[in-house]
């Protein structure tokens, strides 16, 4: 048994443990695999297909990392997490990052110790209510009975909507999205209220979709995205450009198809050039080489690609950009310059 | 009187005639059991009325199945708008349902073996009457096989580890001339030297016939079910008749600190527990540092269930007679032969039913594991497979065929126990 040689490791990690606090990135190439936090399981988001195989838009975030740092998009530890476990997991260092559509808020960034590393999802409150109920405002919910998971931001923010609006409504209280599902199917509220990407993917779920309508209110922020532990300012730097890295490829029409084209040899445009290494030494700045964001694309593909790959228009979830277009087409996504 | 004034003598006996058609058969038992008055009348009806309605309402559904398609959505297709299960989820899901999403293919044969395996193992406990009693040996190697199938690695992980084990009971055996305390504190230090020892020599023989290792996260569905439900069972049974002796016991020191064990416990949900063992222990632990998960939760588990049997067991011991334990000190016997051949065989049976009442809450407790995201079986529907684009939507298969293998698994300890409660029925009813 390695019983008695496990104590004796446990002793001296312990002692070591204050120092090796900080430099992830080293842990992680020692390692050589990246260990990320996902949902258990959210569709369109992060869920393992039938071969087990984790696909989504919060995990090609953790591939895209992985393939920056290590070279290889696989060599990532997939590590579930529900919402009660997440910030756990992350602050006991169990997890090098959390990638679990969390939104950033005040105080996870600043009381629970946070540092997000940007956001790779604007999302915000809506309501889903039938058709048949003939409403086409959220004000127009008056008396109405609203499903509504308990503990959650949502929660607090559907009371502040009707209060603020000066109308009343009954909450149905439930635990999970998939009792939310089955509650308002079974006619047990008039409306249901969560984030409108979960929203739609419900939605998509139903037997009959068009039976049932998104009301266009959305009546608050999520913006969600990736977080690291705070004090190790270089892994979150790495996070952090690694999604801007995704996003700015999208901008400059860096594809997962013609990277290795446009990364053989510098080219006309110098923030491509610096982006993918062939000028400059910005990946070295952070500790990596100069390919970083060359592998990190033609892994994943860019922003626009990922998005299409997993919630987008052609998926069953069917998500348009909306807030999630680039900042040249009236979105809200803006990467600061690779300079 | 004479003969001939009587105008007629039976001469024979007349052979027994059948009742009258109300008061046999199935009319019998009809009339007495459902049409007996009026108000039993009118209940018998809606009764019917209910079940008919509820048979013939979700008989298209189990009819219609579909057992072969791609998704959710191809399901309807094919369904046309009439009602029916898509139980295709199950025929493309059913190992991710049984095994876990990252159990490797390839060497689901193993876990199935040590199913297997284990109704071997367990038969010559259960069925200690009809079996040899040398058979019991393969229940003790049972635990290292299972380990070796299920987890993996080299097969002198196991051997060392049984080996530690056979130490500690020899040195026991040769100790327990002296004390009993000293012979189980010798058997610990030995057990613990063999380990050492073979923590020395195993990296070295990390090839010997060894199989693929499969690391505890990647296990899931219901086999983790099975896992904690068996290992944690059979753990615990002797650490709550341990518990129930030491609150017992006079010495006041053992006394209090199985007190406080087993009320602290008590006092504390399951789902407290197991979210300590998954998270604050993380605290605790050095970064880096991987305790493995499954472990944490089996003491967990373990712990918990062990306070619980051992107040069944406390309420065994309670209802044996005075006279009993009188007896036994008359004998002569020490403390461990008293409780050995008088006091325990008597109070554990009297515990059967609470025992066995506790061993199947605790197996279906062990689903609460998916709030601290295992992938047991409800961990498995609720997350990967209903979060999936081509499932999201179904329940009711998903969720029945969970309820009918802990219902197999459930209604079978519940018979054995009962079975086992009129074979060691030894007072005349």
């Amino acid at each position: 048994m390695n019983k008695t040689v496990f104590l004796g490791a446990l002793t001296v990690a312990g002692l070591a443990a204050g120092a090796s606090a900080a430099a992830t990135l080293d842990d992680v190439k020692a390692r050589g695999k990246l260990n990320c936090g996902v949902t258990t399981g959210l569709a369109g988001f992060a869920a393992p297909d039938a071969n087990g195989v984790w696909e989504g838009f919060d995990v090609a975030v953790c591939r895209a990392v992985a393939a920056a740092v290590l070279s290889d998009a696989n060599a990532v530890e997939f590590v579930p997490t529900t919402g009660k476990t997440r910030f756990t997991a992350l602050a006991s260092g169990e997890i090098d990052m959390l990638s679990r559509n969390t939104t950033w808020t005040f105080s996870r960034d600043t009381d629970l110790k946070f540092d997000f590393a940007g956001i790779n999802y604007y999302d915000g409150q809506g309501f889903l209510v039938p058709k048949a109920l003939g409403v086409s405002s959220a004000k127009e919910l008056d008396g109405a009975t609203v499903c509504i998971q308990t503990g959650t931001t949502t929660e607090l923010n559907l009371a502040d909507f009707f209060r603020a609006n000066n109308i009343s409504y009954e909450p149905v209280p439930i635990e999970t999205n998939a009792e939310g599902q089955q509650q308002y199917v079974a006619g047990a509220c008039d409306a249901y209220t969560t984030d409108a990407s979960g929203l739609a993917s419900t939605r998509a779920a139903f037997e009959n979709p068009a039976d049932h309508v998104i009301l266009p209110e959305i009546i608050s922020k999520e913006p969600l995205g990736p977080l690291v532990r705070h004090g190790d300012n270089e892994w979150g730097d790495i996070v952090r450009w690694t999604l801007n890295a995704l996003i700015s490829a999208e901008e400059l029409g860096i594809t997962s198809a013609n990277v290795a084209e446009l990364a053989s040899a510098p080219g006309g445009n110098p923030e491509v050039n610096r982006l993918l290494g062939t000028e400059g030494n910005l990946g070295e700045m952070m500790g990596l080489d100069n390919e970083w964001a060359k592998r990190a694309i033609a892994a994943v593909g860019n922003y626009g690609e990922v998005f299409e790959k997993n919630i987008g228009e052609k998926t069953p979830i069917g998500l348009s950009r909306g807030l999630n277009a680039q900042w040249t087409d009236g979105g809200l996504l803006y990467s600061p310059p690779f300079r | 009187m004479s003969r001939d004034n009587i105008a007629f003598v039976r001469t024979h006996m007349l052979p027994e005639s059948p009742p009258p058609a109300a008061e046999r058969g199935a009319v019998k038992w009809l009339r007495e059991n459902l049409f007996s008055s009026v108000g039993n009348t009118v209940l018998t009806l809606v009764a019917a009325y209910v079940v008919i309605m509820l048979v013939v309402s979700s008989a298209p559904w189990f009819y219609n199945g579909i057992w072969d398609s791609p998704s959710l959505s191809a399901c309807r297709e094919m369904l046309d708008g009439r009602t029916g299960a898509c139980f295709a989820v199950l025929t493309e899901r059913w190992n991710q349902l049984l095994f876990g999403f990252k159990y490797p293919p390839a060497l689901y044969w193993r876990p199935t073996l040590a199913f297997v395996l284990l109704f071997v193992a367990l038969a010559p406990v259960l069925f200690y009457r009809y079996m040899p009693r040398g058979l019991l040996i393969l229940t003790g190697l049972y635990p290292f096989i299972a380990y070796w199938l299920i987890w993996g690695g080299s097969l002198m992980v196991p051997v060392f580890a049984l080996l530690g084990v056979l130490a500690g009971a020899l040195v026991y055996r040769r100790m327990l001339t002296v004390s009993a305390g000293v012979a189980v504190l010798a058997g610990i230090v030995a057990a613990m030297v063999v380990w050492w020892a073979a923590g020395r020599v195993t990296p070295s023989l990390a090839d010997v016939m060894a199989l693929q290792p499969v690391a505890s996260r990647d296990m899931g569905g219901f086999m983790i079910n099975l896992m904690l439900g068996v290992i944690c069972v059979s753990l615990s049974l002797p650490f709550g008749i341990l518990l129930a002796l030491g609150r017992q016991s006079s010495m006041p020191i053992i006394k209090w600190i199985c007190v406080v064990f087993i009320e602290f416990i008590r006092g504390v949900p399951l789902i407290t527990l197991l979210f300590v063992a998954n998270v604050v222990l993380a605290y605790f632990l050095p970064p880096g540092t991987t305790f493995d998960l499954i472990l944490r939760v089996i003491i967990m588990i373990t712990m918990f269930a062990s306070a619980y049997i051992a107040e069944v067991i406390r309420g065994g011991l309670a209802a044996l007679p005075r006279g009993q334990y009188e007896a036994a000190d008359s004998l002569g016997l020490d403390y461990a032969q008293a409780m050995q051949f008088v006091i325990l065989p008597q109070a554990l049976k009297i515990s059967i039913p609470g025992i066995v009442n506790v061993a199947v809450g605790l197996f279906k407790d062990t689903t609460l594991v998916s709030i601290i995201s295992m992938f047991d079986i409800v961990g498995m529907i609720r997350g990967p497979i209903l979060a999936s684009t081509e499932w999201n939507g179904v329940y009711w298969e998903l969720f029945g065929f969970a309820c009918v293998l802990f219902f197999i698994t459930c209604y079978g300890i519940s018979q054995y126990s009962q079975w086992l409660e009129r074979e060691l029925r030894t007072d005349h009813r």
